[in-house]
């Protein structure tokens, strides 16, 4: 288990971590006293890690969102300790009013908000490039390109932080936080400061400040030359150079390899890549003739060297990257993730050089691709939210008036596929359902016919629903919110919430009740089992027909989580004698509509089936069942 | 054993495919080869495809993406999965070691897309590539004692079937270190079991 090798291990000892791991254990070697996020994919495990160490040591905490997370890891900061907030791309959104705030105003103690983007959305609803957000914050960017110096960078970014008494980025990506590699370990920094908050030190925002944190960029950029986070390889001089920045540049290092070309070839990192290293990037471009540029998502590192040679270089430079198109994979330039083969391609483009990509010929490709399904995303077996999205699409359907239904974001962003009966009309970013609902509902004046409902999830209800129900209650609006309440915060692996009754070191605390709180600003509250699928259906429909706002909570624990907790699952079966195969009339209902991956249908049979390795025993399939062939066992 | 040498291990999610690229990584790791495993499982639990990367050199850190039709070995704990990349990382060099087991996606319980013919599909495999083992591991997981853990008897079937160098004991004392105590004795049932199979295979095959 890694998270021993980051706690427990020894300067000097090489271990294999994830890019998390790597970066939490850089934080440990810094000496860092105050870790806060809240959770977001791919970067979990550097709190889950963190929070294995005594509270007396490093406090850790799941906060309610990203502006909470980094307004106290800020707090910390400006009482002197190094303080670290961790949040995925979409994250820095939320906590980007305070950030540009308190960028002002400046820090003290070591500050460093650790971001991962999702190039190509692997976890996410969309891909980001946060550089330039950290560009509009004014904030400088440290880029690590492997597991490795993700932990190095982060001891650097504490130590930035400190020398310009502002925060520091360290952009994480999803191939370095869910990549592993070896690390070698430095020493833990064990002496920990006391904090500090002498009466009359300020840290304030004023409009006046922004030439501070003007002047602390400059300050950056002259350390930045010097930090040894930039640096090339390859030949001195060169025709065409590669300047890279992230896990990049092992991609383009393997491509020069590939194509023979390791003495030809400058390969320029840029570590820093806000506020560029101008020195290093100027002396690099001397006597260049072609630069090719790779780095993840969009050509931030491009606009800034193509900005930086129109005003200072004297040579002739071809640019080639994504602005020119040249730097494209399947999904053209500036979208989706780097890999080896677009910078080969790239590559052999500038050079003129033939190079055969190894694989199967296009028609045997395509002809073997025409016989494999795709596989979509699917909701666990089992998942409530499968039986709470049934209920929802059969109480529509008997309402009648075509209901809109606005989405949000977490496991049951899957309402927009298949997998969810394709429920969602809209779906944005946390918190957007109830106020998109909201606003719908005040369109009757102008001719909408079509009542609102939106799905929210519980953790995502303490993160940014409370607004958008209060507005909706207050300015009198007509909908029905529907809280998936599974007790955690399930899609980025089952952190706990201010529902959930512990904390992220997994100390008891009393449980803020969702019901209590909608109730407390005067809205009615049901709450129901989704597993009892046809009673919650007709409880919709009636709630759909009641005026103003309307929550239901409809609570039950996460299929993976009961599952962990190693409960007897029930056997769930199908008795063949009972099914009536393809001549029921129900038209395979407990496969081809149901969708649980549980429910499999029997070819050779001719009938229905339950995939015991799958199956989780849920047994709500056998309640939908027109026959009752679906039989739960130990259950009448 | 060739260098970089590059694998894929690809399934369904909650098949178990980054235990399986933890214990290959850190036995790779234990017998000296720089190690880099890169995994796409931000919607693993979710039931869509996910894949692990994992690129050993003895001389340099490689990326955590293999290139394009660059994978030596491909272990494939479903069959449309195995094949899917196959296709991406491949070539007719590639050895494949597949899991005939189907996981329906959900497009094809519903109706929508067409599963094919297993014995179909493993001859099409056997048409892009020279070295198929089929491993029949939720089985043998399942007579193991839980169907759960076939993705340890594909680990003991990339043992036992010799294409990377790393010893036996080095992967049982990695999956000692790897799985919690209560459930070690059947993950090395399994993983003996894998061994077994593969080691079986091998011989059928120079016979």
């Amino acid at each position: 288990m890694s998270w021993k090798d980051v706690i427990e291990g020894k300067q000097g000892d090489e271990v294999l971590l994830n890019g998390n791991e790597a970066i939490a254990r850089g934080a440990i070697e810094t000496g860092v006293c105050f870790a806060a996020s809240y959770p977001g994919s791919p970067t979990t495990e550097i709190i889950e890690t963190l929070a294995r160490i005594p509270a007396s040591e490093i406090y850790t905490e799941w906060s309610v969102n990203e502006i909470v997370s980094l307004e106290g890891a800020a707090a910390a900061s400006f009482a002197g300790l190094r303080a670290m907030c961790v949040m995925k791309s979409d994250g820095l959104n939320v906590a980007f009013d305070f950030l540009t705030s308190m960028n002002l105003g400046g820090c003290k103690g070591g500050l460093v908000v650790t971001v991962a983007d999702d190039p190509q959305g692997h976890s996410s609803v969309k891909e980001y490039d946060a550089r330039y957000l950290a560009k509009a914050a004014m904030v400088p960017v440290l880029e690590p390109s492997s597991v490795e110096e993700a932990k190095d960078m982060t001891r650097l970014a504490f130590e930035l932080s400190e020398r310009i008494k502002g925060p520091v980025l360290l952009r994480s990506v999803t191939r370095i936080a869910h990549s592993r590699g070896l690390v070698k370990l430095g020493e833990p920094l064990r002496e920990k400061r006391t904090a500090f908050f002498p009466a009359g030190e300020c840290f304030l925002t004023k409009t006046v400040f922004h030439m501070k944190a003007r002047d602390r960029v400059g300050k950056a950029a002259l350390v930045l030359e010097e930090c040894g986070l930039n640096f090339a390889e390859g030949p001195e001089q060169a025709e065409t150079a590669i300047f890279c920045s992230g896990t990049s540049l092992l991609y383009a290092r393997e491509a020069i390899n590939m194509l023979g070309l390791r003495d030809e070839i400058k390969l320029v990192r840029v570590g820093t890549t806000y506020p560029l290293p101008e020195y290093f990037i100027l002396s690099h471009l001397k006597g260049v003739k072609n630069v090719i540029f790779a780095e993840e998502v969009r050509p931030f590192l491009e606009e800034g060297v193509m900005l930086l040679y129109a005003r200072k270089s004297t040579n002739k430079v071809r640019f080639f990257g994504k602005i020119s198109g040249d730097v494209a994979g399947t999904r053209g330039p500036s979208c989706g993730e780097m890999n080896v083969d677009i910078i080969l391609q790239a590559l052999a483009n500038v050079k003129d050089i033939q190079y055969h990509i190894p694989g199967y010929p296009r028609n045997k490709i395509a002809e073997i691709e025409a016989m494999i399904p795709p596989r979509e995303y699917a909701m666990c077996p089992g998942c409530p939210h499968r039986a709470s999205f049934w209920a929802v699409k059969t109480a529509i359907a008997v309402d009648g008036r075509d209901c809109i239904v606005a989405g949000d974001i977490g496991c049951y962003c899957l309402g927009a596929w298949d997998t969810g009966f394709n429920l969602f009309d809209t779906l944005h970013c946390m918190g957007a359902g109830p106020s998109i609902a909201g606003g719908l509902s005040k369109l009757g004046r102008f001719g909408l016919k079509r009542p609102a409902l939106t799905f929210v999830g519980d953790s995502t209800f303490y993160h940014a629903v409370i607004p958008g129900l209060i507005n909706g209650h207050y300015s009198g609006s007509d909908f029905m919110c529907i809280v998936l309440d599974n007790g955690v915060t399930a899609m980025t692996g089952h952190q706990p919430h201010p529902g959930t009754g512990i904390t992220v070191q997994g100390m008891p605390v009393s449980k803020i009740r969702i019901e209590d709180i909608v109730r407390g600003f005067g809205v009615t509250c049901e709450i129901a089992d989704p597993f009892d699928s046809n009673h919650v259906a007709e409880k919709i429909c009636f709630l759909l027909r009641e005026p103003g706002l309307k929550v239901l909570i409809l609570r039950q624990e996460c299929a993976l989580v009961a599952r962990r907790r190693e409960r007897q699952k029930r056997k769930v079966y199908v008795d063949q004698s009972l099914c009536r195969g393809d001549t029921c009339g129900c038209g395979r209902f407990c496969t081809s509509v149901w969708g649980c991956p549980g429910n499999i249908w029997d070819q050779a049979a001719g009938k229905a089936a339950i995939d015991e390795a799958v199956c989780a025993g849920c047994g709500v399939c056998a309640s939908l069942c027109p026959v009752g062939a679906i039989i739960v066992e130990g259950v009448d | 054993m060739k260098d970089p040498m590059n694998l894929v291990i690809t399934g369904v999610g909650g098949q178990g495919n980054i235990l399986v690229s933890e214990i290959l990584a850190k036995a790779a790791a234990a017998v000296g080869y720089k190690v880099t495993v890169g995994e796409s499982y931000g919607m693993s639990q979710r039931g869509g495809s996910v894949s692990s990367h994992i690129r050993l050199s003895r001389k340099l850190l490689y990326g955590p993406i293999v290139p394009a039709g660059s994978a030596d070995v491909i272990v494939g704990f479903e069959p449309v999965e195995a094949t899917r990349a196959a296709l991406e990382f491949g070539s007719p060099g590639v050895k494949i070691i597949v899991n005939p087991r189907p996981v329906y996606p959900v497009g094809v319980l519903m109706g929508k897309d067409n599963y094919p013919d297993i014995d179909t599909l493993l001859g099409k495999l056997k048409e892009i590539s020279a070295h198929v083992v089929i491993i029949k591991s939720t089985s043998i997981a399942t007579q193991a004692g839980n169907p759960v853990v076939q993705n340890v008897v594909m680990v003991g079937a990339l043992a036992g079937i010799g294409y990377t160098s790393i010893p036996k004991e080095t992967f049982g004392r990695i999956i000692g270190l790897s799985v919690p105590e209560k459930n070690l004795d059947l993950n090395m049932k399994a993983f003996n079991m894998g061994y077994e199979a593969a080691q079986l295979f091998r011989a059928l095959k120079t016979n």
